[in-house]
């Protein structure tokens, strides 16, 4: 499978934060064999090792998040219908007319909508109010219902990946499985310094499994990979597009969770002039990553975050350029060449670390929870 | 074809209104698997005549509309994104992150494109979003966009039916599929009944911009009955228990000024004789359906409605329940074969 095979099939599958596993099963099982071990953890992120040349003794954790946002099944109504509140952002007309998939069995249901024929005249031109839709997965009544799905399942969005455009790929939870398609790819590399691959849980929710992970890794740098913000549609300020499709991977300068490491994002941008790999900088600093997490693990961590720009994330129809999906896989193999020689690795190693949990210590054999 | 999979079928079918040649040859051959003959009018309204056995056979009208709500483009951005307004009753609050086919020179993939809440400023995260600043992304420039796309072209939402619980279906444009499916229903059923008159089944054009197909073909058929089968709001949370119905419980026939009261009284009885699960539809004014059309058509067509309980009506997950669809062919075939003559 091809790398933007494996990312499609990432997207058909169902992560809302909290219930993971079946995207971490897919993505263990296809890098088990690049990796030199592996665990997963009590948070439920898998963390991989990849032994560096030994050239270099820089430890560098690459995390990427495994989960979406989604639904959560919060009461059944008498006549059958679901109540449900949203897992991550998710705005309320995101959410009306749209196909879900509820629990582990994945039973069919929709977000209806009154039709607009009998809405009050404050409906019609009012804004969708979240807390009065509800999933229909056509059940007559409560009963009915209840053999099918229980308060607290899950429901994610059911739509399948679209190649469309110029380049373009439509796809539900491109948020974050380009940062993690994008890391089973790198974890294919041979590189000098160690790697902590992290596909971590719960970014969605107040990016929690980063913290865990980093805790685990003590890593001295870590680059984040993700999926951004982007809305660069007509009448819309420079400024407030976030970023630009087709572009090239973004860079953070700075968002609600971090400031990032200046040299660090200055060796990217200088790798990737190098290379000639396009990049930009994000032009907002809303939204938060692990990166803020990780900045702040241990004794303090160097962190950059890489990310494609997606338009229109947190729905079920994001839309990104695969170049820059390519590209940012390119610019990340190219810095974690450079990495090892360069200052920001130098100022890191000078560092002191505490003793940390090393959990690879032991190369007597896998590590299997 | 079973009338499940006959329904889901014609559900992933495009048809926007006003345009709906894109679809009348498929419409018109699964017609011919049943009828004597089968005709397209200038509107592309597809006529389906099945000849009765009387000596003196009088005429039937069925009419059930096969366009479907969508959008027209009305203009190309420089950056490639399309600007549109809506081609019958959509509700813009329904159609955000929304997948659609633009029928530009070759049917195109798009999306409607929301802005992610991360960027949204709190003052406005309870405003209304209006139709006219929303865009369609096709991943194209402007330059390959305008190649591909010109002002005019119509736009349909992909969201083909899918099964759920109770043999239920949901997916665009089960308004009014579902009542095109009925019209095969009938169809079946003749063939097993005896039926004297001439049964014209129509599937009309135009319905969501206005009844307009419905006005050509009251004209050109002279029918003694006329009956029309739409969809009626399903009922569901927050909506008036009176003007709404539940799905699975039979067909809803309706009552009311335009409606022929001695066929539908008729119909009513039939209904119970021959145990067709139905309920009865108030409809105090004049219907918002093609039965309006007939009801004033060339003399006056004395008219019936029979409707299939649809929730969400005008959404892409518009909900029926198959066995309703199967009640309403049922009870109109049986009516047209035993009808009341004057």
């Amino acid at each position: 499978m091809d790398t933007l095979e494996i990312l499609k099939k990432l997207t058909s599958l169902d992560g809302v934060s909290g219930e993971e596993k079946p995207v971490r099963d897919f993505i263990l099982s296809h890098i088990k064999d690049y990796v030199d071990d592996y665990k997963i953890d009590n948070m439920g992120n898998l963390i991989t090792y990849k032994k560096g040349t030994g050239k270099s003794g820089l430890k560098v954790m690459l995390d990427a998040h495994m989960d979406e946002v989604g639904l959560m099944v919060t009461h059944i109504n008498s006549d059958g219908l679901l109540k449900f509140q949203t897992i991550g952002g998710i705005e309320g007309r995101v959410l009306v007319g749209k196909r879900v998939r509820v629990g582990e069995k994945g039973i069919p249901g929709v977000i209806g909508y009154k039709p607009i024929h009998l809405q009050e005249s404050n409906e019609r031109n009012g804004a969708v109010n979240k807390k009065k839709l509800t999933i229909d997965i056509g059940a007559k009544d409560m009963d009915q219902a209840e053999d099918k799905v229980s308060v607290g399942d899950y429901a994610a969005f059911a739509y399948d990946p679209v190649d469309f455009g110029d380049n373009k790929l439509m796809a539900k939870a491109l948020d974050n499985r380009v940062g993690c398609a994008a890391l089973m790819e790198i974890l294919k590399g041979h590189y000098d310094c160690d790697i902590y691959g992290c596909f971590t849980v719960q970014e969605e929710v107040g990016l929690k499994g980063a913290k865990t992970a980093s805790f685990q890794v003590m890593p001295d740098i870590a680059l984040i990979l993700e999926g951004t913000t982007c809305y660069d549609v007509p009448d819309t300020q420079e400024q407030s597009m976030s970023t630009r499709c087709g572009k090239g991977p973004a860079l953070t300068i700075m968002d609600r969770s971090v400031i990032a490491d200046r040299d660090l994002v200055k060796l990217i941008a200088q790798t990737a002039e190098q290379n000639h790999i396009p990049y930009q900088y994000k032009q907002t600093i809303t939204g938060g990553t692990n990166a803020g997490r990780i900045q702040v693990n241990g004794t303090g961590t160097k962190v950059a975050v890489m990310a494609v720009p997606c338009r229109y994330i947190h729905t079920p129809v994001s839309v990104m350029d695969k170049s820059d999906f390519t590209h940012m896989i390119d610019l990340a193999k190219k810095v974690l060449e450079a990495l090892p020689h360069s200052d920001v690795a130098k100022n890191s190693a000078q560092l002191v670390k505490p003793a940390s949990v090393n959990l690879f210590n032991d190369k007597g054999g896998k590590t299997h929870v | 074809m079973e009338c499940s999979e006959l329904l889901k079928k014609l559900g992933s079918i495009s048809a926007v209104t006003g345009r709906e040649n894109m679809a009348t040859q498929r419409i018109a051959e699964l017609f011919g698997e049943y009828c004597d003959e089968v005709r397209v009018d200038a509107f592309y309204n597809v006529i389906g005549v099945k000849k009765g056995n009387g000596q003196n056979p009088g005429s039937v009208l069925v009419t059930a509309h096969y366009d479907e709500i969508g959008l027209i483009v009305t203009g190309i951005e420089d950056s490639g994104f399309l600007r549109f307004a809506a081609a019958g009753g959509v509700d813009p609050k329904a159609i955000g992150a929304m997948c659609v086919t633009v029928h530009g020179k070759k049917d195109l993939f798009g999306v409607i494109g929301t802005k992610p809440p991360h960027l949204i400023p709190p003052e406005d995260a309870d405003k209304p979003i209006k139709m006219e600043d929303m865009r369609i992304d096709i991943g194209l420039d402007g330059e390959k966009a305008r190649e591909l796309v010109s002002v005019g072209d119509m736009v349909s939402f992909i969201n083909p039916a899918q099964e759920l619980m109770n043999n239920r279906l949901a997916g665009k444009s089960m308004d009014n599929r579902s009542g095109v499916a009925a019209l095969v229903e009938i169809l079946k059923e003749l063939k097993k009944l005896n039926h004297e008159d001439d049964v014209y089944v129509v599937a009309t054009v135009q319905e969501e911009l206005g009844l307009i197909g419905a006005f050509t073909v009251t004209y050109n058929i002279k029918a003694d009955l006329g009956i029309v089968i739409d969809v009626c709001h399903g009922d569901m949370p927050d909506s008036p228990s009176d003007e709404t119905f539940p799905l699975g419980k039979g067909v809803a026939i309706a009552v009311g000024p335009v409606l022929s009261s001695k066929h539908t009284k008729a119909c009513i009885k039939l209904a119970k004789s021959e145990k067709i699960p139905y309920q009865i539809d108030p409809e105090t004014g004049d219907t918002g359906t093609e039965a309006a059309v007939h009801s004033i058509a060339r003399e006056g067509i004395p008219v019936m409605l029979l409707s299939i309980p649809a929730k969400y009506m005008h959404t892409t997950v518009e909900m029926v329940c198959v066995d309703d669809v199967i009640a309403t062919g049922r009870l109109a075939a049986r009516y047209i074969a035993g009808r009341v003559k004057d």
